[in-house]
Formats: C-alpha cells, sequence, structure tokens
C-alpha cells in the first residue's frame, strides 16, 4: 500500500522534473494527498482527488495525476485544477489565485456516469450486467499516437493534450496507422 | 439518496452541496460554510452508488450546470459551480 509519505514525495519530484510547486498551503495540502492516496487505494490508480473518477482506467486516463490538464492550466491560472501543482508566481504569493475552470470536455466528464446507465438497464441481470461494463471500457479504441515534434510514442484512445516530452500541443500529435501485409 | 445535514443559525435558505470525498475545494466549501454558520445538506458523490451519481448528473445538468464538484444548489435555483466564495456570500448574504 502507498504511503503518504510517499505520494507527498512522488508529486514533489514530479513537480521538481517541471519546474512547479506543490500547493504552499499546509492543510491544503494535505488534503489533496490525502484524496490521491485515498483514490489509489480504492482504483489502484491515483486519479485526480477534484474529479469524479469512473474507476476504469480505460476511461480515466487523462486523470490521472499528474493529469493531461495540468500543464495548460499553470499555464494559463499558475495552478492545476486541484491546486495541487502551481507556478512559482503563485506559490510565492505574486500572483492572486483565481478559480480554475474545468477544462477536461464534458464527453469525458460524463463517463464516470456512464455504468450507471448500463446497470440501471440490465440492473436484473447480473452476468449481462458485468458483460455490459466490460464493453463499455473496451469500447474506448486504443490507437497508437506519436509527437511529430519528438516521435514520443503512446498508445491511448486520445492523444495527449500536450507532449509530457517536449511540451508540443495536441495537434502536433499523429496516428501511427499499423498495416499487416501479406505477401507471397 | 442519504444527504448529510449540518445546522446552522444562517439558515434562510435551502443549501444543498454535491461534493467529493476526496476533494480539497469540497472540504474548503464545506469548512466555509460551517464556519458561517449556514445550514446545509451534503452528499459526498464518489461514495454514492451508479445509479445514485446517475440521479445526481442529470439534477445538476438540468439545473444549467455541469457535473464538477463542488457543485452548490441555493433554493433549488441558484447554481454555483467550484468554491465561489464570492458568489457563496452574494447569494447567502454573508
Ligand atoms: S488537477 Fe492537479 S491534482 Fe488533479 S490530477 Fe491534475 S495535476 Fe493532479
Amino acid at each position: 500500500m502507498t504511503t503518504l509519505e510517499e505520494v507527498r514525495q512522488r508529486a514533489e519530484a514530479d513537480a521538481r522534473t517541471y519546474g512547479y510547486h506543490l500547493n504552499p498551503d499546509p492543510e491544503f495540502l494535505q488534503n489533496l494527498l490525502e484524496g490521491l492516496k485515498q483514490n489509489e487505494e480504492r482504483y489502484s490508480y491515483p486519479s485526480c482527488p477534484c474529479r469524479l473518477a469512473s474507476g476504469k482506467i480505460e476511461l480515466d486516463r487523462d486523470i490521472i495525476c499528474p493529469c493531461d490538464y495540468r500543464d495548460p492550466d499553470v499555464e494559463d491560472f499558475g495552478m492545476c485544477y486541484c491546486g495541487l501543482y502551481t507556478s512559482s508566481d503563485i506559490y510565492e504569493g505574486k500572483t492572486k489565485v483565481r478559480p480554475v475552470p474545468e477544462r477536461r470536455p464534458i464527453e469525458k466528464q460524463v463517463r464516470a456516469y456512464e455504468p450507471a446507465k448500463a446497470t440501471q438497464k440490465k440492473e436484473a441481470k447480473t452476468k449481462i450486467e458485468v458483460k455490459t461494463k466490460e464493453e463499455e471500457a473496451s469500447e474506448v479504441k486504443k490507437k497508437l499516437w506519436y509527437c511529430r515534434q519528438c516521435g514520443y510514442v503512446v498508445f491511448r484512445d486520445d492523444s495527449p493534450y500536450i507532449c509530457p516530452i517536449c511540451k508540443a500541443k495536441k495537434e502536433m500529435f499523429a496516428e501511427i496507422k499499423v498495416r499487416i501485409e501479406f505477401s507471397g | 439518496m442519504e444527504f448529510s445535514k449540518v445546522s446552522g443559525q444562517n439558515n434562510e435558505h435551502k443549501v444543498v452541496l454535491y461534493a467529493l470525498n476526496t476533494c480539497a475545494w469540497c472540504k474548503m466549501t464545506k469548512k466555509y460554510l460551517k464556519d458561517n454558520n449556514v445550514e446545509y445538506e451534503f452528499i459526498d458523490v464518489d461514495l454514492c452508488t451508479p445509479k445514485e451519481k446517475e440521479k445526481i448528473r442529470e439534477h445538476i445538468m438540468s439545473k444549467g450546470g455541469s457535473p464538477v464538484y463542488p457543485t452548490v444548489i441555493v433554493d433549488n435555483k441558484i447554481l454555483i459551480t467550484g468554491f465561489r466564495k464570492d458568489k457563496l456570500e452574494e447569494t447567502l448574504g454573508i
């Protein structure tokens, strides 16, 4: 089981790598780290403490901390949606904290609720219900994407919001189409 | 669906908070309402059943909001998205 100290160290290391700081308010920070730990325990991955997760990694990949939206949010608002990662200006109190609007597209937000619809319909048929849930997760078709700027390759349903290596924008990603040809 | 009730002297309005158990902004909202003696009800949506979650999503979206947390609904008509002290102050007369 991950300890709170490990969650803290992981976040600190990540903040250092990207030139960010963790939230300067000790109580607020503690709450966020506890939230991350709780999510890691119940979902087995540290999904964003301030967003409702579906519990299925296929549907929650973009909100596993640090989420896809962190870098653009720190750039535009000085901190991520939860306020875990902040810019130097916010950390040093030079810039006022502003509310960070949700950048995650609504189609992805509602994924946390989709299994509920299936459950309602198939309530009486437990077996079918389980199958439906699995099917829902597998409906998210994964593809290979590469960053045209640095060559980073990733296998997921959608290209990342920002390249984690060179920070290129989403538009720089292109899909790698795999073609298998049989000859002879 | 079980809402928890927090009593307070400032009880002119019906205040309902939709929160997540893990969310720091939701904790701030709970603390802010309590510190200002506001009577309110809350539910931690992440701890609800799938059916309840779906009902909550429908309810918030029917009021013109998005399913993000914290969401505060005052008197069943004014919707406040996120922890917005300014809007809470204005709406609740704090
Ligand atoms: S908003 Fe912040 S805390 Fe939440 S997942 Fe993104 S980086 Fe992590």
